[in-house]
Order: structure tokens, then C-alpha cells, then sequence
């Protein structure tokens, strides 16, 4: 399985702040190796935060996000101690799930 | 021969029925069982071609979507910080996209009620370009658009 | 006046006008790349590699299945807290002056059993080859954050390192005749856009070490100051800095103990 994920979740008034750090390359499939042959696209193509069951982000990512691919964004709710998961899949059909505890 | 069709034998293979249609417009995300890749708003070269392909047209310029923690100058355009917050009720979806990157999309977001439309990420960007916040809210398109000059440091690697 | 002199007066003064902007849009692009660097900070990818390094530092591993965890890094066996900040140093099992990789090639070779030639393999990782030495000390520098540089040179070897590595630093050669003063010997110097440090200044001194190791997003990876000074060397056109090398530890020793006093702020995160 891939390297796993860097996440922080922290409660800001109402609501809960997610910073992400994701291992991947992303590689764009533009480039070329040493001996002129492309380099194959690998990238995460899609990505989904859950909260309490309930999606509260999910997004569609071209390999023109950048490599360890950073995320943040707030949701309203969440309260320390309870859990938000993150689940990424990439064109290869690899796949990573972490979990973090709001802080 | 229906549209759908003409656009299933036109794009080949890697692109399913659901895809197209959830391109369409005519399924929600998250009712589809496998998750959903929008192939062909990913290899889009304009920004109404990807409006299209996420089912909309022609998007209005919105004072309403603006730039956070996005710098005018990227010291290098392997990673450039995007942030973007719509301030459009009903906000569905924001998209990101670089004008000149060899495929304009490079991602979209889903935006359920209850989460603050307003994120951020990084980019890769080829070269200095416009980059495109495009947002959907209550089923209509709206975009903002902010110049950024990609340098070339100095030190080689 | 002359007419040619008053000529050259009016091409003066037009000269200047054009000048100005430019001076000026320089300086609003130094800003711009100053709020770059600062909408970088949040999320590091450096942190991706601290997280792995811990897990290496505690993997029991060889043939007696031991950790790194009891490697003395100068504060006592285990004691990661603050060890960077007083490295280089001289070490009396080795009897000889250490920066942080070369001890960790001595604490993997001797606490767990690997061949010299083993741990330092791949010291500077690429896609899909992930350097050990990378995670290592980006987790090992990690715990000196906020620490204040206190290198010493109270031993007569960790002397005759900084002596050396001062005589590098100011040591001509290769086909440009670079040496690293070239670049680094004064205030004002830029490659392209980028602005150069002066190292031998304090101030400037102390901002560039403290800030190594670093993510650097042109190479998508987490380098060290091995690293760093490697691809200088490969930059003047020198021969190969060799890992690990004494040239490089003499270096690192002349260039750390010039930033002692300010507190350690890596693993930072660089164009």
C-alpha cells in the first residue's frame, strides 16, 4: 500500500479545518525518462473526505496537481476527539484510506 | 444518432456510459458506484470546452470568487498555492484550471452543503499563465481569472 | 554647454528613466516571491519525510534486529532532541569530526550491522527511489527545530575542521574559477531571479544553514546539506563532492559553526 497520508484536523469555532499531505508523485505522463521513453501518467484521480459517515469533499484531480498534493478546507461541525477520513484513488487503481482525530 | 452516442464513438475507449453521463450532467455525483472520472473535461485545451464537458456553457465573470494565498509570482511552477473561495450562494463545485498547462483542468472539487466553499491546493503550472476559478452554484457556471508569472529560479535544480 | 555634451546628458537622464522602473519592478518581484515562499509554509511535504524517517530511526533491523534508537548522535545514546543544532561534532569512538549523515552511516554500520557501502547508498533519492538518509535526517533535524545553533570547536579536530572548511569556501578553481565566495562572498549577488546569500556575513550565514534541510518543490524531494553542497559543487563545475566525504564535513563545520546562535528552522521548504 502507498505511504500514508499527513493529516491535521483541528475544530475552529463551528467548524473543522483539514490540512492534508498526500504521498504521490503525480506524474504527469509529459516527461521522459533518461533513454527518451514516457515516463506513464500516474496520478490521483479522485479523493473523498468523510466525516460521521457523510462526504464532506470530494474531488476529481488531473495530474496537473502538484506532487504531495496538499488540501485544505473547512466543514462545519466536527468536535474533538471524533474522526475524519480521507481516501484517495489513483489511475492505477491504487488506493490509500488514513484517518485523523480532530483535535 | 443522439448526442451521447456520437460522443461514446468519438471518444474510444477509457470512457464509460456513467462518465458521460454524469458529464452530461444527468447523474449526480455519488450515485455512481465506481468513482467517477470526468476523462474528458480532463483533456480539455479551453475553458468553454470544459464548462461543456461538466455540463455547462458559457460562464459569467464573478467578482464573487476570489484568490487567497495565491501569489502573482511562482518562484517555480512545479508547485504553485491556489486558494479559492466563492462567496455565490449555492455553491456546487470549484473548479481550478491553467490556461496554458497542455490540459486546462487540474481539478474539481465537490462541495456538499455544510462545507465552506473556499479551499486550497497546489498546481503545477508550465508555464506564466491565467489560472481559472470556475464555480458551479445552483446549477449555473460563474469564473474569476488571475495572471501568474511562473520564474525560473536560479540555482539549476 | 556643448551640443554633444548636452547630448549625452539628455540620453543620461532618459538611460535613468528607463532604469527606474525596472530597479523598481524588481523589488515589488522580490516581494511577490517573498508571499510565494510564505503560502508555502502551511503543509510541507518535508513532513511526509519526518514521518517516515521516525519509522526507520525505530525499525529494529540486521542480523541482531536492532533500532537506531540507541545511536548517539552526541547527546547521549537515543537523544535526537537539540543534536542537530550542536553538529557537526567531534566523536570519540570514531575519533574524528561527524556531521549528522556521516554519524548515521557509523550508527547504522555499527548498531545494526549493515556494510559501510550499504548505508550510504542512495543518499539523494528520486520518483520512486526513496532515499533512507533523506528520512533519517529530516526527522532527526526535525527535533531540533527552535534549537539554537551551538556548535563547538572547543576540540583541536573540530578546529582543524572549520580551518579547512573555511579554506574551501574561499578555494578557486575548476573551469570557471568559482569558488564558493564566487556566489556567496558578497551582498547583492543573484543567479537569474533568485537572490544569493552572503555567507560571510553572520546574518546571512545563519539564515542559509538554518534553513537546510529543505523540500525543495523543483526537485520534489527533502535534501540535506550533503546534498546542498554537493550540487554546488556540480554547479562551479568541481569534481564530485563525495558523500560524506571530509571536504564535505569540513565544509558543513566551517558553514554551521558561522550560524551559531540563531535557532535552527528546518526542514524548511525552498523553490
Amino acid at each position: 500500500m502507498a505511504d500514508p497520508m499527513k493529516i491535521r484536523a483541528n475544530v475552529s469555532g463551528d467548524s473543522t479545518e483539514v490540512k492534508v499531505l498526500m504521498n504521490h508523485e503525480m506524474e504527469t505522463g509529459q516527461r521522459k525518462d533518461a533513454n527518451g521513453a514516457t515516463i506513464p501518467a500516474w496520478f490521483i484521480q479522485n479523493v473523498t473526505v468523510t466525516y460521521g459517515g457523510k462526504t464532506v469533499l470530494s474531488a476529481q484531480w488531473g495530474p496537473a496537481v502538484a506532487k504531495n498534493p496538499f488540501l485544505a478546507f473547512k466543514f462545519k461541525g466536527g468536535a474533538k476527539g471524533e474522526k475524519v477520513q480521507i481516501t484517495w484513488v489513483d489511475n492505477k487503481g491504487d488506493k490509500r484510506t488514513d484517518e485523523a482525530v480532530i483535535a | 444518432m443522439n448526442t451521447a452516442r456520437r460522443q461514446v464513438l468519438k471518444t474510444g475507449g477509457g470512457v464509460t456510459m456513467l462518465t458521460l453521463l454524469a458529464a452530461a450532467g444527468w447523474l449526480k455525483p455519488g450515485d455512481a458506484q465506481a468513482q467517477t472520472w470526468n476523462k474528458v473535461a480532463f483533456e480539455t485545451k479551453s475553458l468553454d470546452e470544459t464548462v461543456k464537458a461538466m455540463g455547462g456553457a458559457a460562464p459569467a465573470q464573478s467578482k464573487d470568487i476570489t484568490f487567497f494565498s495565491t501569489p502573482d509570482i511562482a518562484e517555480n511552477g512545479a508547485v504553485v498555492p491556489i486558494g479559492v473561495t466563492s462567496a455565490i450562494p449555492k455553491t456546487e463545485s470549484i473548479a481550478i484550471l491553467v490556461e496554458k498547462n497542455p490540459n486546462m483542468l487540474a481539478a474539481i472539487f465537490e462541495i456538499p452543503p455544510g462545507t465552506d466553499p473556499s479551499l486550497s491546493t497546489r498546481v503545477k503550472m508550465g508555464q506564466s499563465s491565467n489560472v481559472y476559478a470556475l464555480v458551479k452554484a445552483d446549477g449555473k457556471f460563474y469564473m474569476a481569472s488571475k495572471e501568474i508569472k511562473v520564474t525560473l529560479g536560479g540555482c539549476g535544480g | 554647454m556643448a551640443v554633444a555634451n548636452r547630448r549625452i546628458v539628455r540620453w543620461g537622464a532618459f538611460a535613468l528613466a528607463l532604469a527606474a522602473p525596472i530597479v523598481l519592478g524588481q523589488g515589488s518581484a522580490v516581494d511577490e516571491i517573498a508571499k510565494y515562499r510564505a503560502a508555502l509554509q502551511d503543509g510541507n511535504p518535508a513532513e511526509l519525510w519526518e514521518v517516515r524517517g521516525e519509522g526507520i530511526w525505530k525499525a529494529p533491523v540486521g542480523p541482531g534486529k536492532a533500532s537506531l534508537e540507541k545511536c548517539d548522535l552526541g547527546l547521549g545514546p537515543g537523544v535526537v532532541k537539540g543534536a542537530y543544532a550542536a553538529m557537526p561534532r567531534y566523536f570519540a569512538d570514531a575519533d574524528k569530526v561527524m556531521d549528522l549523515e556521516t554519524r548515521l552511516v557509523w550508527c547504522r554500520v555499527k548498531l545494526q550491522g549493515m556494510s559501510e557501502a550499504d548505508a550510504k547508498k542512495n543518499p539523494f533519492g528520486g520518483p520512486n527511489n526513496k532515499s533512507d538518509m533523506e528520512a533519517l535526517v529530516a526527522f532527526v533535524t526535525s527535533e531540533s527545530r527552535g534549537a539554537r545553533m551551538n556548535v563547538s570547536i572547543d576540540h583541536p579536530k573540530e578546529r582543524e575542521a572549520y580551518r579547512i572548511g573555511e579554506k574551501i569556501f574561499y578555494f578557486r578553481g575548476g573551469p570557471h574559477d568559482f569558488g564558493c565566495v564566487t556566489c556567496h562572498g558578497e551582498d547583492g549577488k543573484r543567479i537569474r531571479l533568485q537572490d544569493l546569500p552572503n555567507l560571510t556575513t553572520k546574518e546571512g550565514a545563519q539564515k542559509a544553514y538554518t534553513t537546510w534541510p529543505a523540500y525543495r518543490v523543483s526537485q520534489g524531494e527533502l535534501r540535506s546539506f550533503q546534498w546542498r553542497l554537493n550540487d554546488c559543487f556540480r554547479q562551479q563545475r568541481f569534481p564530485e563532492l563525495v558523500f560524506t566525504s571530509d571536504a564535505s564535513i569540513a565544509l558543513t563545520m566551517y558553514l554551521a559553526r558561522n550560524a551559531n546562535g540563531a535557532p535552527f528552522d528546518a526542514p524548511a521548504i525552498k523553490r
